[in-house]
């Protein structure tokens, strides 16, 4: 166990090196240091101007090679600063990333998790619920309302929610933010809500064709045999052995809960992650941007380590080597 | 060249390419019944399809007409009559437009109240800019299919080529492709949608690439697998103990038992492009022309009053027509062609 572990973190550390040397593509040489310095001042900024530009934000190395200096090159200061979380300041208005990003990750948090939960446990128990009726005309029925809602783009859900329920029944405020404990819930009311049906669709199929599966296993015979009911049948046996492929696709998005929605923020105007990154690609924020990326690919490939991990744990039957 | 001559070379290669592959599914036993099958279960659903790839291409072929004559150019605007129609566009008047926002069938304009040019002649209304919705919402069928459709055209072979090569080969590169895959797979999709875009500019061109980058990485790993598995087959090993050479094992074993997992990705990578697309637009990275970004810009005129919302209806109910017979015609496919391997993705 402890040398899968090991190994596990070892992967887990070349891809998070694999993910910097993508950014490092993608910001150093298909997006030049020049062609960042040249949006943040305009095409006809003069040349002195842009070098005074990218000295000021520290784009002022050689990219690769250097040869008075070997380790002083943009590649090397990219890798030492993303590893060592020293994130400088923000290409756009000069704010700490670092700084920045604590901030959002609150309100991010504060959307996220009740939205984790409520879709998690709406959409198992409608679907333990379809599976419960399958192949009657509810399970059909079920289904065919997923596919609907699965159709309906994710942009249109927010509209839609925001103008039904914040502008013609004013229910909730349209958007906004305030992080006291008396009101908050009023401003995530809605976001929420909105995105729990624009999820709920896709999750319920998932999670029914993980029930169905189940279903069809032995042990639901036997149980069937020994006389239990349908019920007692879906909630003990069937939830408990379907819980395993359940939480690998939970616990992977456990970590990237931090990063918040980036649709849901941005036009409910919740100040997290989110919207932070929204404000990044408007204002040409080139350094916000790659910190969120590479932030976001952290949390992301953690959450795959600790389904690895749960895996073990729920399923005796796996035996990692 | 011109932009609309290699969008009418790129329509007739697709046509030729489509009777092609139609030719050699119908050669095939296997591919005949399924097709039958997937008519006999989905019929409105592919005629939806269908309608949409007409569109696309009648939007996708154009021409300039000839010089027009003295008359027609006192007449009308000079520079737009030497403009190139496609044969959609071909359907309206040359002039189909107002100066702003008309209602459906409306005989005068929506704020103002000044005639129209065409009184009663715009079903879906006009917007912003007086342009006809219902001729913008027809035109995004081809935005749709260039996103959804050719995107996933090149992305797939190339997918199918990694997949297989490192599944065949194992070794170095085997872990080379297999490091490049779970590199990108370890980056949220939506925002490695977002750096892609940043990083390579706006443009459809751009978004394109954005979406086959995140796209590949999903099948690609599951050709790679599956390889693995046919590799070790009784049949593989047969002909390869029979003299049979390399890269002909990989075409005539390997990869035609691969060819309805192509099939069954298309599908499901189609719908995932375009409604990211959608998404993209929201964030003003989007193409232009495509219904996400007519839902963006009629974001604003829901609130206004009173409101606006038929660019909205136009442009929604085309991404979720077109999003649901794919969705559609997709689950039908994957239970002719597959019940197994690939389970509902997400």
């Amino acid at each position: 166990m402890l040398a899968y572990l090991v190994r596990r973190l070892a992967w887990g550390a070349v891809t998070v090196l694999g993910v910097l040397l993508f950014l490092f593509l993608l910001f150093f040489l298909i997006t030049t240091p020049d062609d960042i310095a040249r949006k943040a001042l305009g095409e006809k900024a003069p040349a002195s101007v842009l070098e005074q530009w990218k000295k000021n934000h520290g784009y002022d190395k050689p990219r690769f090679w250097n040869p008075q200096h070997p380790a002083d090159t943009m590649l090397v200061e990219h890798f030492r600063r993303m590893l060592t979380f020293d994130f400088g300041r923000s290409d756009a208005d000069d704010v700490p990333i670092a700084e920045r990003l604590r901030r959002g990750a609150g309100p991010s948090l504060s959307l996220q998790v009740p939205l984790f939960v409520l879709s998690l446990g709406v959409a198992i128990a409608l679907s333990l619920l379809v599976a419960f009726f399958r192949d009657t005309y509810i399970d059909r029925s079920g289904v065919v309302l997923c596919v609907l809602a699965m159709s309906i783009s994710s942009v249109l859900y927010i509209v839609g929610g925001q103008y039904l329920i914040g502008k013609v029944l004013r229910w909730f405020p349209i958007s906004g933010f305030d992080p006291s404990p008396e009101v908050i819930w009023r401003f995530l009311a809605l976001p929420v809500l909105v995105g729990l049906v624009a999820n709920v669709g896709s999750d319920v199929r998932f999670y029914r064709t993980v029930f169905l599966e189940e279903t069809g296993r032995d042990y639901v015979r036997t149980a069937r045999a020994k006389g239990c009911g349908e019920g007692r049948i879906m909630l003990h046996h069937v939830l408990r052995n379907a819980l395993i492929p359940i939480l690998t696709q939970v616990v992977i998005s456990i970590p990237t809960l931090f990063l918040g929605s980036v649709l849901l923020e941005s036009f409910f105007g919740i100040p997290g992650l989110g919207s932070i990154t929204v404000d990044a690609i408007n204002s040409n924020d080139f350094s916000t941007l790659r910190t969120v990326v590479y932030i976001g690919s952290l949390l992301f490939i953690l959450g795959q380590i600790l389904t690895d991990l749960a895996y073990t744990w729920a399923d005796p039957r796996v035996r990692l080597e | 060249m011109e932009g609309y001559v290699v969008s009418n070379l790129l329509v007739a290669g697709l046509l030729a390419l489509g009777i092609f592959a139609v030719w050699r599914a119908s050669r095939s036993r296997l591919w005949r019944d399924a097709g039958r099958e997937l008519v006999r279960r989905r019929p409105i659903a592919l005629t939806a399809v269908g309608l949409f790839v007409l569109l696309g291409l009648m939007d996708a072929v154009a021409w300039v007409d000839p010089p027009a004559t003295a008359a027609q150019l006192a007449a009308g605007d000079a520079i737009a009559l030497r403009k190139p129609r496609s044969l959609l566009d071909r359907l309206f008047p040359p002039d189909f437009e107002e100066r702003s926002y008309s209602a459906p069938l409306a005989d005068v304009e929506f704020y103002g109240g000044r005639p129209l040019r065409h009184p009663g002649r715009h079903l879906l209304g006009t917007d912003i800019l007086g342009r006809d919705v219902l001729h913008l919402t027809l035109k995004g069928a081809r935005v749709a299919l260039l996103v959804g459709g050719l995107t996933s055209l090149i992305v797939i072979p190339l997918a199918l080529v990694f997949g297989v090569t490192a599944g065949y080969l194992g070794g170095g590169v085997d872990d080379a492709i297999f490091f490049v895959m779970s590199t990108l797979a370890s980056i949220p999709s939506i925002l490695l949608l977002i750096a892609l875009v940043m990083a390579l500019g706006r443009g459809p061109v751009q978004v394109c690439v954005a979406l086959g980058v995140t796209g590949w990485v999903g099948f690609a790993r599951i050709a790679r697998g599956e390889t693995l598995k046919l590799r070790e087959l009784d049949y593989v090993q047969a002909a390869r103990a029979l003299g049979v050479s390399e890269p002909r094992i990989v075409l005539r074993h390997v990869i035609p038992n691969l060819m309805h997992l192509v099939v069954i990705t298309f599908v499901i990578l189609f719908s995932s492009f375009v409604l990211s697309e959608a998404v993209l637009s929201w964030l003003g990275l989007g193409i232009d022309g495509s219904w996400g970004q007519m839902i963006d810009q009629a974001r604003n005129e829901l609130s206004r009053d009173p409101i606006i919302v038929w660019n909205l209806a136009g442009a929604s109910t085309g991404l979720f027509t077109l999003i649901l017979a794919v969705n559609l015609v997709g689950d039908a496919v994957r239970d002719i062609l597959d019940p197994r391997t690939l389970k509902e993705r997400r």
